[in-house]
């Protein structure tokens, strides 16, 4: 599970450089997140833009990963791309997470 | 085969077979290889991306709850048609519990997020004519998936 990290002040971004979140590879997924959102504080983007394929193992682990940010910490989401937005859509995810269209200004060049 | 598992395979083309191991990596190297198929690829991309969903709910069922981390054999057959892809799955594991297809009701959006319980609302969300029976021995799971409204 390949993840590239930027920190800055008050935002961890988080690109996933894979195909598929899937049920080969969901728990692995949770697993690497855990590690690179324990140095941090604050928020975090996940940038999904080379991100394919989603099933709902992969889905699963996207809110696990938001659980595993506690209360106080948000999990935003961007560069859906468009069976992985179907998804979060008709599970109705999409109402949960904050799901940014575009990438945030300060990250076009970085990611 | 069973009837209106032959019905639903017939489409304008001919039907493709597969055959893959009940393992979550072999059900991933299936679809990859399955939606770059030149026998798939004109297939409207939103097509392509509902079924592959459906699919691959329908096959990871197969793997985790029918032979439930047990070495076993799925089955495969596609048939495209004008906009709609015709879908057979068949499986030698467990049967279905009551032998029918879960409700697939959306689990609740409580304070404690559910992180499972998707699957099979997402399958009857994006299938038509979705059928299940229990056939010598094997699980029969068949559906259409046709193009967004």
């Amino acid at each position: 599970m390949n993840l590239v990290t930027r920190e800055m002040p008050d935002l961890l971004a988080v690109e996933v450089l894979e195909d598929r979140i899937d049920a080969a590879c969901a728990i692995q997924f949770k697993d690497r997140m855990r590690e690179v959102m324990a140095s941090a504080s604050g928020r975090v983007l996940l940038n999904m833009s080379r991100v394919q394929f989603l099933d709902s193992s992969g889905l699963g682990a996207v809110v696990a990963v938001m659980k595993l940010l506690g209360p106080d910490r948000k999990l935003e989401l961007a560069g859906l791309t468009p069976t992985v937005e179907k998804v979060f859509r008709l599970t109705r995810m999409d109402s949960v997470f904050r799901i940014h269209a575009d990438l945030p200004e300060e990250l076009r060049d970085a990611c | 085969m069973p009837a209106e598992s032959r019905s639903i395979l017939e489409g304008d083309g001919s039907v493709i077979h597969a055959q893959i191991g009940s393992d979550p990596f072999a059900v991933r190297d299936w679809l990859t290889g399955i939606f770059a198929d030149a026998r798939l690829e004109h297939l409207p991309e939103d097509l392509k991306g509902s079924a592959e969903i459906v699919l691959a709910e329908a096959l990871n069922n197969v793997v985790e709850h029918a032979y439930a981390g047990t070495n076993g054999t799925i089955l495969i057959e596609l048939a495209a048609g004008a906009g709609a892809l015709a879908c057979v799955v068949r499986d030698s594991g467990h049967p279905m519990p009551g032998l029918n297809i879960p409700e697939g009701r959306l689990p609740a959006m409580a304070d404690d997020l559910p992180e499972g319980g998707f699957g099979w609302h997402l399958i009857r969300t994006l299938s038509r004519d979705l059928t299940y029976c229990r056939q010598g021995g094997q699980n029969v799971l068949s559906f259409r998936v046709v193009c967004d409204d």
